[in-house]
């Protein structure tokens, strides 16, 4: 048994620190560090910047520009980036699409989807859940009929995130409706450029866009999308819905968030002349979370483990992904505790550049209720966590 | 022994829940809540008209009798509804003090319009240090040639951007934590030197940071006496700490209700979402979630109606909030849980309760600090004993 990194792992970690020192650019780094959201030019941006290091796709295999890293490297990667806030890629070309492309794609789909998701662009987005299709996914409706050449496709996705910038849609579709629901089931990609194909945004109780529904009607697309065969979309959603659910933790977030949290209790007043980590309940509740955090990373890191010896994520990520948001909302409480009536304004317009008259005072970790009612979404995205306890039931305890 | 309401509790129920089933639908409120003031000067004209802001008065005053009970019986309502009239700021709040600390001119000039709805107020008490100990203020109040010069910074002031005029909280000597030394001062928002910066509420209702900028009031601002005012200021903010909690137990079983009714038409794998034993046991917690909730605020209302000491009653002030700050947390995330990703959604009611029982959760303390305060006044009380 042994958690050390290894003399490469340390000098690996060194070369990371330092790129992200140099190559992070100090503008994005000031955005992040005053929790200013980055505009999706300033995120395709950096990724541009990681795609010339060569480390834009540290899980891709090194045939498709991956970087070929360890299970170890990728571990540190992921957390020096957090740590220092820069953004991760956008999962949905990188870490859904593409897998599934490497996987199950012709060598056509390949050459002509990967390079543009790996150099950052094209814009993916995620056709999944539908409006009365949420934990249970294959209950989905929308329909894509074979006309000639092409497929007509009619429905409606939702919690589309970020499809309001995005170019290509992957989807789930219903390509039979006479068999077994999982059994009647396409991936198809369409451009969001079809005609056909419009959206609507739907505002969040933080009051911010980042979710959409996107309407297909009568949408031609090219059989030519299709990915693998016909009707046999669901084995492909779920090799998805695995890699999906890697890096869910949330433990480079989380380490960041809590030390954010040790710092600024450490700077605010308690009311009675101390500080808020003189106060003995929150420093408990905060070396409690902080304990969790550490159970978690190693939970991670045996995951990683078994990872590197040649399995593949199992129902290991369900525990990552329930353990991992239900710790980042309890930070998130934490925050808004400690900001108390500083969490209260309802400023959705903060989080944008050049917001001016924050009525908080300096020092105050600002935005803290707002982040709080977003992150609800965290337990209900990507697999509710009662679909990732009844997978942990079902395929670990065999219940 | 008897929990139910008495007739007038019953008719002010009914009058309350009449007004919001038929005049406070969701729609309608998110359009108030939407326009310039953030609330309906009409509806608050009805209020007067229905006696409801005479409600946190004395009859001494003029009121229909100052009765918690009276107060938590409306709250409720107002929870249901997220009704984002300042009924509380203006009424239970700053009224209440006023009613408090002022002598009979400084009442007979200021509660007479309120109760006719002529007059809205705002309570300035909070600071960016103070965090709820009400005694911390650092707002300075100095004496200068017959005036008070009034400088300093107020935080989370409910209703500040409408209020005629604030009720402000500042110190007159000693430390910044000292329970002597702190006055209260009824200062015209349009006053030199008064800059209200305002915003909206998580809870949907408007609310203000106040910088005081050397201004000058002349000494018959000050209610009640120079340096005395801390004792009247926490029991009237222990009122409107029940009546918080009185709130959000409308609040919270509109959550419930709202989740229950959910889980019975909402379809995932062919059958209704509460029929999964796992989701229909969470919503069974949630029912008794509430239950406790209400339980600890109708004792608490009760003990501030009663004869009991003074540090009796806050003890059961902080009870109640503390257990209710937990239920907060537990059946507001619940609802948004079970309804899942439309629960998240800004045009579904229940985001809309879920800010505004967030909201309540911290306004006067959170539970840790409500539970810190009551085992210090539990500790305090043996000693006596």
């Amino acid at each position: 048994m042994n958690a050390d990194f290894t003399p490469e792992d340390i000098a690996f970690r060194e070369e990371v620190r330092e790129f992200l020192q140099n190559e992070f650019p100090a503008e994005l780094r000031e955005k992040v560090d005053a929790g200013i959201r980055l505009s999706k030019d300033e995120i395709v941006r950096w990724q541009k910047i990681l795609y010339e290091q060569g480390w834009a796709a540290p899980n891709w295999p090194v045939e498709f520009g991956g970087a070929g890293w360890t299970a170890t490297q990728k571990h540190i990667f992921a957390m020096e980036m957090g740590l220092t806030g820069a953004p991760e890629p956008v999962p949905f070309g990188m870490k859904m699409v593409a897998p599934v492309l490497m996987a199950y794609g012709s060598e056509e789909q390949q050459q002509r989807f990967l390079p543009d998701i790996l150099q950052s662009n094209v814009w993916w987005c995620q056709g999944y859940s539908e409006p009365n299709s949420g934990s249970d996914l294959a209950s989905l409706k929308t329909s894509a009929v074979r006309d000639g050449d092409d497929y007509i496709v009619n429905g409606s996705k939702t919690w589309n995130t970020y499809g309001q910038y995005a170019d290509w849609i992957f989807c789930l579709v219903r390509t039979d409706t006479t068999v077994k629901k999982q059994e009647g089931i396409s991936f198809l990609l369409i451009d969001m450029k079809s005609p056909g194909v419009s959206h609507r945004p739907i505002v969040l109780m933080d009051g911010h866009i980042e979710v959409n529904e996107i309407f297909f009607d009568d949408v031609r697309v090219p059989a030519a999308n299709l990915i693998g065969e016909q009707d046999k979309g669901w084995t492909y959603a779920k090799v998805l819905l695995t890699h999906e659910r890697t890096n869910i933790a949330l433990v480079p977030r989380s380490t960041r968030r809590l030390r954010a949290l040790r710092r600024a209790a450490a700077s605010l007043d308690d009311g009675y002349g101390g500080s808020m980590l003189d106060d003995p309940v929150f420093s408990h509740r905060l070396a409690e979370l902080e304990i969790e955090l550490k159970a978690l990373e190693y939970t991670e890191l045996r995951t990683l483990a078994s990872l590197s010896v040649g399995k593949s994520p199992g129902p290991e990520s369900s525990i990552l992904k329930v353990v991992g948001t239900e710790l980042a909302q309890r930070i998130d409480e934490m925050f808004v505790e400690l900001a108390g009536y500083h969490s209260l304004p309802y400023l959705p317009e903060q989080f944008d550049e050049g917001f001016q008259g924050s009525p908080l005072e300096p020092g105050v970790p600002a935005g803290q209720g707002l982040i709080y009612l977003n992150d609800r979404k965290l337990s209900i995205f990507g697999g509710s966590n009662e679909i990732q306890r009844n997978i942990v039931s079902k395929a670990v305890l065999g219940l | 022994m008897d929990f139910s309401y008495s007739e007038e509790q019953q008719m002010l129920k009914e009058s309350v829940g009449k007004f919001v089933q038929q005049q406070y639908d969701f729609e309608s409120r998110n359009r108030i809540a939407a326009s310039d003031a953030g609330y309906s000067e009409e509806n608050w004209k009805l209020f007067a008209e229905l006696g409801w802001l005479t409600v946190p008065f004395s009859e001494a005053d003029g009121g229909f009798g100052d009765s918690a009970v009276d107060v938590m019986v409306m709250m409720e309502e107002f929870g249901k509804a997220m009704l984002v009239e300042p009924y509380l700021a203006t009424a239970v709040l700053a009224g209440r003090l006023l009613a408090a600390l002022g002598n009979e001119k400084q009442k007979a000039e200021t509660l007479p319009s309120l109760m006719a709805g002529k007059l809205q107020l705002a309570l300035a008490w909070a600071e960016t240090g103070s965090r709820y100990n009400l005694a911390n203020v650092r707002l300075s109040a100095r004496s200068e040639g017959g005036d008070v010069i009034l400088d300093g910074v107020k935080v989370n002031v409910p209703n500040g951007p409408n209020a005629d005029k604030l009720l402000v909280t500042a110190r007159e000597n000693g430390a910044a934590a000292d329970r002597e030394g702190i006055s209260v001062f009824l200062v015209d928002r349009e006053a030199d030197g008064v800059h209200v910066q305002d915003y909206v509420n998580i809870d949907g209702g408007r609310a203000a940071k106040v910088t005081f900028s050397e201004v000058r009031i002349p000494e018959s601002a000050r209610f009640g006496e120079a340096g005395g005012a801390l004792t009247a200021l926490e029991q009237v903010v222990d009122h409107a700490t029940v009546a918080v909690c009185a709130q959000a137990v409308g609040a919270l079983d509109a959550l419930l209700q709202k989740t229950v009714e959910y889980s019975k038409t909402r379809k995932q794998f062919g059958v209704h979402i509460g029929s999964f034993q796992a989701l229909q046991h969470r919503m069974a917690d949630m029912f008794m979630e509430c239950q406790l909730a209400r339980s600890i605020t109708v004792m608490a209302a009760m003990q501030l109606d009663s004869d009991e000491s003074a540090a009796a009653k806050a003890a059961a002030v902080s009870a109640a909030k503390s257990r209710v700050g937990k239920a907060i947390r537990r059946v507001g995330q619940e609802a948004i849980q079970i309804h899942g990703g439309i629960g998240m959604t800004d045009e579904l009611d229940v985001s809309h309760l879920f800010r505004q029982v967030t909201g309540l959760e911290l306004l006067f303390g959170d539970a840790d600090f409500h539970t810190g305060r009551f085992a210090r006044l539990q500790a305090a009380g043996k000693k006596h004993d």
